[in-house]
């Protein structure tokens, strides 16, 4: 596991669900082809309201128009981040686009498993509500070890809640190799 | 110290005597339920990490329902039934009920409790959110992504946080007008669409307990909506009824003890219901019907597994019988049972698919259909800045299609009424 993820901030508001997340008609594409999971990452977060889609001034693209891959790799929301559907195409899509981390005050329990098991992105919550802090393009550092984030354009620091018991299956990778690590499968 | 029904459910799925809540526990998983939009990838992800090997746990104990994207020209859509096709065949699984044979059965929740299924005091895992629904048989049901269904498929296991429980209680009678769609959307308003996160919602009182099957899997079927992990109704007379004429399987009742710990306890008096709707763009934006009234509507649309079943169709006939409907109106059966049904139930001697027809609604075939949007020809799907008044559970943005349509979600009586007038109005206001 990384140490530290560093990256652009892509800030969103409250209550991103599943469907704004990667749109359902899209879940049509295969996960294991390659060129063609590919398309995961080029509608992702493609259904958030264009006002509210890279916030504070909104109407931002997360993937430009004519891309595959997000040049954003941090990802802030506010509460209940993943609320909707059990589509794990949801964290599947951020990490195809190319996001590393998503720092959160609160998840729903679906997504927030199917990040943590599938192994796509990082769950983190923020002790407090960081999307009304941070800015959309604000260059962003997560430290695992020490569970904070750092703001290296207005170099404030925010501290992040533990992964606690989830922190070996992130470590292991997903919920297979963490499985296969502890003995519970061959 | 005394538990809930699902502390209790959980303990024995974990062999042990008891749980509380925040604790990791693995689970024996009684039945893994899939469909053919989470069905592909979870097989491709078990097919990777268990290889040539790759062996289902236990093969009576996979269900699998193709029923999102059914009707449709979309050939990614189709290639995934066609997947599913060939893994029952090559695995030899009887619980698949293919499309385009008499075997098919429409929304996985619906078709799970009809099928027998649904049984008391077990555990039962999907890859779909509403999952949920099936705790109106006194179980737990939950949902998860494909690879906690890819590990449940090769093992028969998965861990689970034990959630605290939340109580709400429906003191009295309902008035009529009044469906579990009007109780649910109420509760959502009060909690909002954060409220049940990580927690189980409890359902009692006499007013749940005088509710049909149909109407029980309507609340719990929205569980979801407030992000709960399960919604649960103690299984009572009714339930086993159902569930005896459906399957011969032995089940164990569970029921809440006099002091088990709830996170909080809600009371609400059923008389003093009124119909509500949840306005765009979330299901917690909790309204009076009265409120938004006259709200000009350019569609209507009841269907999926919270508001296609027979009773929503029998609620919604009472209005539309002998009458017009002034906007585009669907109807979706969310079973083939229930759309058996719609042929062979009447209202004053004529069937509910005649009242409908003869309303100038449009009946359609059981699937999702619209209420996840879909490929672009699906049938009822949202078009541009339409508005539309729905059955569903969810009016996220572009949930049922367009990003610019607007969907108010309200109870199958209240969108009877709406359509007969192409503006929000109240069932009581309409009789
Ligand atoms: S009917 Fe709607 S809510 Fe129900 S399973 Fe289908 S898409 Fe999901």
């Amino acid at each position: 596991m990384e140490k530290t993820i560093k990256g652009k901030a892509f800030v969103l508001g409250d209550n991103i669900d599943t469907d704004q997340i990667i749109p359902a008609e899209h879940l049509v594409y295969s996960m294991s082809d390659p060129k063609e999971s590919q398309l995961y990452g080029k509608f992702a977060l493609s259904s958030v309201p264009q006002k509210e889609s890279g916030l504070p001034m909104g109407n931002i693209p997360f993937v430009k128009e004519g891309e595959e891959f997000s040049e954003y790799t941090i990802i802030i929301g506010g509460s209940n981040f993943g609320c909707g559907s059990s589509r794990e195409h949801a964290p599947f899509a951020l990490m195809k686009a190319g996001v590393k981390a998503v720092v959160a005050e609160s998840f729903a329990r679906i997504y927030y498993r199917n990040s943590v098991d599938g192994g796509f992105v990082i769950p983190y919550e923020a002790k407090e509500k960081l999307n009304d802090v941070i800015s959309t393009d604000d260059e962003v550092e997560i430290m695992l070890n020490e569970n904070k984030l750092i703001n290296n354009t207005t170099q404030k620091v925010y501290a992040l809640n533990p992964l606690g018991d989830i922190l070996p299956i992130i470590e292991a990778g997903n919920l297979f190799e963490y499985a296969r690590k502890s003995g519970m499968i061959a | 110290m005394g538990m809930t029904i699902t502390e209790k459910i959980l303990a024995k799925g974990a062999g042990k005597n008891s749980v509380v809540p925040g604790e990791n526990v693995w689970l024996n998983v009684d039945v893994l339920m899939t469909h053919d939009v989470c069905g592909p990838p979870t097989i491709s992800i078990w097919k990777k990490e268990f290889g040539e090997k790759a062996k289902i746990w236990d093969k009576q104990k996979l269900v699998i329902f193709p029923d999102h994207y059914i009707f449709t020209s979309n050939p990614h859509a189709n290639r995934n039934v066609e997947v599913l096709r060939s893994f029952a065949k090559d695995y030899d699984v009887q619980n698949y009920y293919d499309v385009g044979t008499d075997r098919y059965k429409g929304v996985c929740h619906i078709a799970l409790a009809e099928e027998g299924y649904n049984i008391p005091g077990t555990i039962l895992f999907g890859t779909d959110s509403h999952t949920c629904t099936s705790g109106a048989f006194g179980m737990f049901s939950t949902g998860v992504g494909n690879t906690d269904a890819a590990f449940i498929l090769g093992t028969g296991k998965i861990w689970e946080k034990v959630p605290e429980s939340l109580l709400f209680t429906f003191d009295g009678e309902l008035p009529s007008f009044i469906t579990a769609k009007d109780l649910i959307l109420r509760v959502l308003g009060d909690i909002t669409t954060n409220g049940g996160t990580y927690r189980a919602l409890e359902f009692n009182g006499d007013a749940i307990f005088s509710l049909s099957v149909d109407e029980r899997m309507t609340l719990t079927n929205m569980a979801i909506e407030a992000g709960a992990m399960n919604g649960i109704i103690e299984a009572d007379e009714i339930i086993e009824n159902y569930v005896k004429e459906r399957s011969e399987k032995s089940y164990e009742l569970f029921q809440s003890d006099g002091d088990a710990k709830y996170k909080q306890k809600y009371h609400y008096k059923a008389s003093e219901f009124e119909p509500l709707v949840a306005k765009p763009h979330s299901p917690d934006n909790v309204d009076t019907v009265q409120n938004v009234k006259g709200r000009k509507l350019t569609k209507c649309y009841i269907g999926s597994c919270t508001g296609g079943k027979l009773s929503d169709f029998v609620s919604a006939a009472k209005f539309l019988f002998g009458n017009e409907v002034k906007v585009p109106t669907f109807i979706v059966p969310a079973s083939t049972a229930v759309a058996r049904q719609l042929e062979i139930e009447t209202v004053s001697g004529v069937s509910l698919k005649e009242i409908f027809e003869k309303s100038s609604c449009v009946v359609a075939q059981s699937s999702c259909a619209a209420c996840l949007g879909g490929p672009m020809d699906t049938i009822g799907r949202a078009k541009d800045n339409e508005i539309i008044i729905s059955t569903t559970n969810r009016n996220f943005p572009g949930r049922m299609g367009s990003k610019k349509s607007e969907v108010y979600l309200a109870s199958p009586l209240t969108v009877a009424a709406s359509a007969l007038t192409g503006e929000i109005t109240d069932p009581r206001d309409y009789m």
